[in-house]
């Protein structure tokens, strides 16, 4: 009955907003996930159900302030001070009309939050300022790539501060919580690629900490993954050093072609002598750079912020060694 | 000024030092209305500069950082030392005991100690921006909040010695209203204004120490590494934002309630008629305030909470919106068949409607859970609550403060000029935030300095920005033109009579402006929404 009712209310309410699920609606993106759907058509019901009362409210404003506006001859017209059955009906109405609107919105969201079994698992990490993608066999990735068609559900953690990950399109938002791990899921319906945004606010480069997300055509999934976690194992330091430096996010703040960021470029740094901010200087050795991994407010250069986290336990050796030759070969 | 009034308030008895320890509630409100006002200011200064820094992609004015820092202080300074204190403070301190009959409020001692701490709460604040600024969002979340080198304890114990001013200004209402009402003035023949501010006021005792205790909670993690917060030393982050929100959806209502108390005022007034369904709009009040405590979780359906947990705020959440909705249709069926008369307060009654029509409509699509999925975080929030918080109680306050202008200060101001005023401000509002609705629902995150990524989808953010930030120009122009047409009023208004707007309000009885001591009450109190022994004025 409920059910009836909203749908005979959402035909009203598309008929309004001039636009009908399948086609860009003016409002949303144009929709390219299996849950999309029950997020839309619940905006255009509010659309429509809001619409209506708002013209309610403001034609009924106009009308009374111009037909019973002030003139000299006549006072106020006699009429009732309050009428109770009037005045549980306005109580009543509202209410049976939100409990369509609540029920709309819980039966959509039971679909965005119900993962299914037998999704395709991808890990999340989130850190200041960067994303990165874990696959099943080992690969990472600063983007995410997905197939078409199948669930994939995401399991996130962060490194850091509370980020959210907001991808529009699919009509995917989740926040990204230290200390636990938080789950998402979509099934993405169109090949093509998507923006993923951080939405939580995270300090200085967080309208800069996006990522795309990459639906593959049928099979090719599987082949990118393949050629991708092949390519890694054949990588010399400087190319592997190249890959964590853009897996572990080092590019949102340290540039490689010289701009100054939120911490040095690397464009030119190794061999070069710095000042700290307590006066001492050093040149930029191995063991700096080691030392700035590790323990990253040992040494700040002066004119920087502290704020890089320690990357101890992220990063292994073989892997510190692999962005040193990485910081050498950019001179 | 053009003719000299006769001894009041304002007058007698001279000097700084008078003003300063004076116990008169009515000079505590004007002391309070040149706070606020000055606050104001400098908030939308902060929004001007944010605006302008987004009037186009990529960098305009200033860094990544500095936009952190404006954004944070714009939120601080508009909801901690504008809003939340704006209309109790001021309209309240002024006319709750006028309109009691009263001599003053309750503890007139503690309502000056209030005014102290508003002075050194703001002090705090402004020592933030002085000292390291802050760049954590208004909202301090953590672990953000205890790791980022700003200067956050500054703020933190600005806001907390404001919550002790606040709840001050609350505790002396609530006591004033049960202990001071005059012979006759039943709770159902009150004011609608004072119900505003009774209700507004158990939300401030009740939920502002909650606040409090977050805060100092957050202050003792920074200083002392004790994990509460902070997931690294054991604590949850997430708790901080059950804790925040407890207080700060609450404080949203601290912000509209006594608004629409106003307006309950301000539309019989200028139609000439009883408010329709007194008890309908009186209890809601008093609903909106019980039913706000316990909608706080959604502010947290993409935070990680359980899908129960979101489902019955989610519900609580609609239930909430029922009394407005009664509101509005009872303030419509006042106007029927009145006879309306468009003067400066009642442009603004219907601005209210307007705005805070759009403003509530849009809190549906943010309650509903699937809907609220992909516009968290947007823009559209953004939009939301500034339709609410401007379009709502910061035009209640403006229709409240042409109201009693000339009570307060004795002078009628030119209506046309006022008129036009609100129009502009109407206009430019609307073109200030109707955008950011469209940008939010199509994606744009809040909080982002630059949204050039998002050009390539959507070229057309860049003209929305543009029209925001000249309609922010504007709404700043009006803002400035409706205040020097009430200040210049002082020096060329004519004479205020004791009750310009024939209202039948105890509060118009004095003469204008009052004078130092307060008239007693009548023997008997009468209905507040009574007409029929008062003459129709003529139109304006």
């Amino acid at each position: 009955m409920i059910g009836c009712w909203s749908n005979a209310v959402s035909i009203g309410s598309v008929v309004i907003a001039g636009a009908d699920l399948q086609r860009e609606s003016f409002w949303l993106p144009p929709p390219a996930s299996s849950t999309a759907p029950a997020v839309d058509s619940a905006f255009l019901l509010l659309l429509g159900i809001s619409t209506f009362f708002f013209a309610l409210i403001v034609l009924l404003g106009l009308w009374f302030a111009i037909r019973y506006r002030r003139r000299p001859e006549t006072g106020p017209l006699p009429s009732p001070s309050h009428n109770t059955a009037l005045e549980v009906l306005w109580l009543v109405i509202p209410l049976g009309i939100v409990g369509v609107i609540f029920y709309h919105g819980f039966s959509g969201y039971l679909q965005l939050r119900t993962i299914p079994r037998q999704a395709y698992e991808i890990e999340v990490v989130a850190r200041k300022w960067s994303w990165l993608f874990s696959y099943p066999n080992g690969h990472k990735d600063e983007n995410l790539h997905v197939p078409v068609d199948k669930p994939v559900r995401l399991v996130m953690r962060s490194e850091d501060v509370i980020h959210g990950l907001f991808i529009p399109a699919m009509r995917v938002q989740m926040d990204v919580v230290p200390g636990r791990y938080t789950r998402a899921w979509f099934r993405a319906t169109k090949p093509g690629e998507y923006n993923l945004w951080c939405s939580q606010y995270c300090g200085t480069k967080h309208f800069d900490m996006r990522a795309l997300v990459i639906v593959h055509r049928p099979g090719e999934f599987e082949t990118w993954l393949a050629d991708a976690a092949k390519a890694r194992e054949t990588l010399s330091p400087v190319e592997r050093g190249r890959e964590l430096y853009r897996i572990n996010g080092c590019w949102s703040c340290h540039s490689i072609d010289g701009t100054a960021g939120t911490g040095p470029t690397f464009k030119g740094l190794f061999g070069r002598e710095v000042q700290f901010q307590d006066g001492t200087s050093s040149v930029v050795d191995e063991n700096y750079i080691r030392q700035s991994i590790l323990d990253p407010q040992a040494k700040v250069v002066r004119g920087y912020q502290p704020v890089m986290n320690t990357y101890r336990g992220i990063l292994s050796d073989e892997e510190i060694s692999a962005l040193i030759a990485f910081i050498k070969s950019l001179q | 000024m053009t003719e000299s009034l006769p001894i009041n308030y304002l007058t007698y008895p001279r000097g700084l030092r008078c003003w300063l320890l004076t116990l008169d509630h009515k000079r505590i409100g004007v002391m309070y209305l040149v706070s606020v006002a000055a606050a104001l200011v400098l908030g939308l200064l902060f929004a001007l500069l944010m605006r302008t820094e987004l009037i186009a992609p990529g960098r305009t004015i200033m860094g990544e950082d500095t936009y952190n820092r404006v954004f944070t202080v714009h939120g601080a300074v508009m909801i901690f030392l504008v809003v939340i204190p704006g209309i109790p403070a001021v309209l309240g301190n002024f006319f709750l005991p006028l309109m009691l009959g009263a001599k003053d409020v309750a503890f007139p001692r503690l309502n000056l100690a209030s005014l102290y701490l508003w002075w050194i709460g703001a002090l705090f604040l402004l020592l933030t921006l002085a000292f390291g600024g802050l760049d954590t969002g208004w909202t301090f979340y953590t672990p953000y909040s205890t790791s980022t080198n700003t200067n956050v304890l500054a703020a933190v114990t600005g806001v907390f010695i404001l919550g002790f001013s606040s709840i001050f200004t609350a505790l002396n209402f609530i006591v004033s209203i049960h202990t001071l009402r005059p012979p006759g003035m039943t709770w159902r023949r009150m004011p609608l204004f004072l119900w505003g501010l009774y209700a507004t006021g158990l939300i401030q005792v009740l939920a502002t120490p909650v606040l409090g205790i977050t805060l100092l909670l957050l202050a003792i993690e920074r200083i002392l590494g004790l994990g509460i917060f902070d997931s690294t030393l054991g604590g949850d982050p997430v708790l901080f934002q059950h804790f925040f929100w407890f207080y700060a959806h609450p404080a949203v209502y601290i912000v509209i309630l006594p608004g629409m108390g106003i307006i309950s005022e301000v539309i019989p007034v200028f139609s000439r008629k009883p408010i329709f369904g007194y008890r309908f709009i009186a209890y809601s009040s008093v609903a909106i305030a019980l039913i706000g405590f316990l909608v706080w979780g959604h502010h947290m359906f993409v935070a990680g909470q359980s899908v129960l947990a979101s489902t019955i705020f989610s519900a609580l959440t609609f239930l909430v919106a029922i009394p407005s909705a009664v509101k509005v249709f009872n303030w419509l069926a006042t106007m029927y068949k009145g006879s309306i008369e468009l003067a400066a307060p009642m442009i603004y009654a219907l601005i209210f409607l307007f705005l805070f029509g759009i403003g509530g409509l849009t809190g549906l699509f943010l309650g509903t859970l699937s809907v609220n999925v992909p516009l968290h975080n947007t823009h559209f929030v953004v939009a939301h609550f500034h339709y609410v918080i401007i379009g709502g109680a910061v035009i209640a306050f403006l229709a409240g403060l042409h109201y009693w202008w000339p009570k307060m200060f004795g002078r009628m101001y030119n209506q046309t000029w006022a008129r036009i005023s609100a129009l502009l401000i109407f206009v430019a509002f609307n073109m200030t935030f109707f955008p950011l609705f469209i940008m939010g629902a199509r994606g744009l995150v809040r909080r982002y300095y630059d949204y050039s990524a998002f050009l390539g989808t959507n070229p057309e953010f860049t003209l929305y920005n543009q029209l925001a930030t000249i309609g922010g120009y504007l709404l700043v122009t009006g803002l400035v033109s409706m205040a020097t047409c009430l200040i210049s009023s002082l020096w060329t208004g004519r004479p205020a009579p004791a009750n310009p707007w024939n209202a039948p309000g105890l509060e118009w009885q004095c003469s204008s402006p009052p004078p130092p001591e307060n008239p007693p009450p009548p023997a008997q109190v009468g209905d507040p929404y009574d007409f029929s022994q008062l003459a129709v004025p003529a139109t304006l």
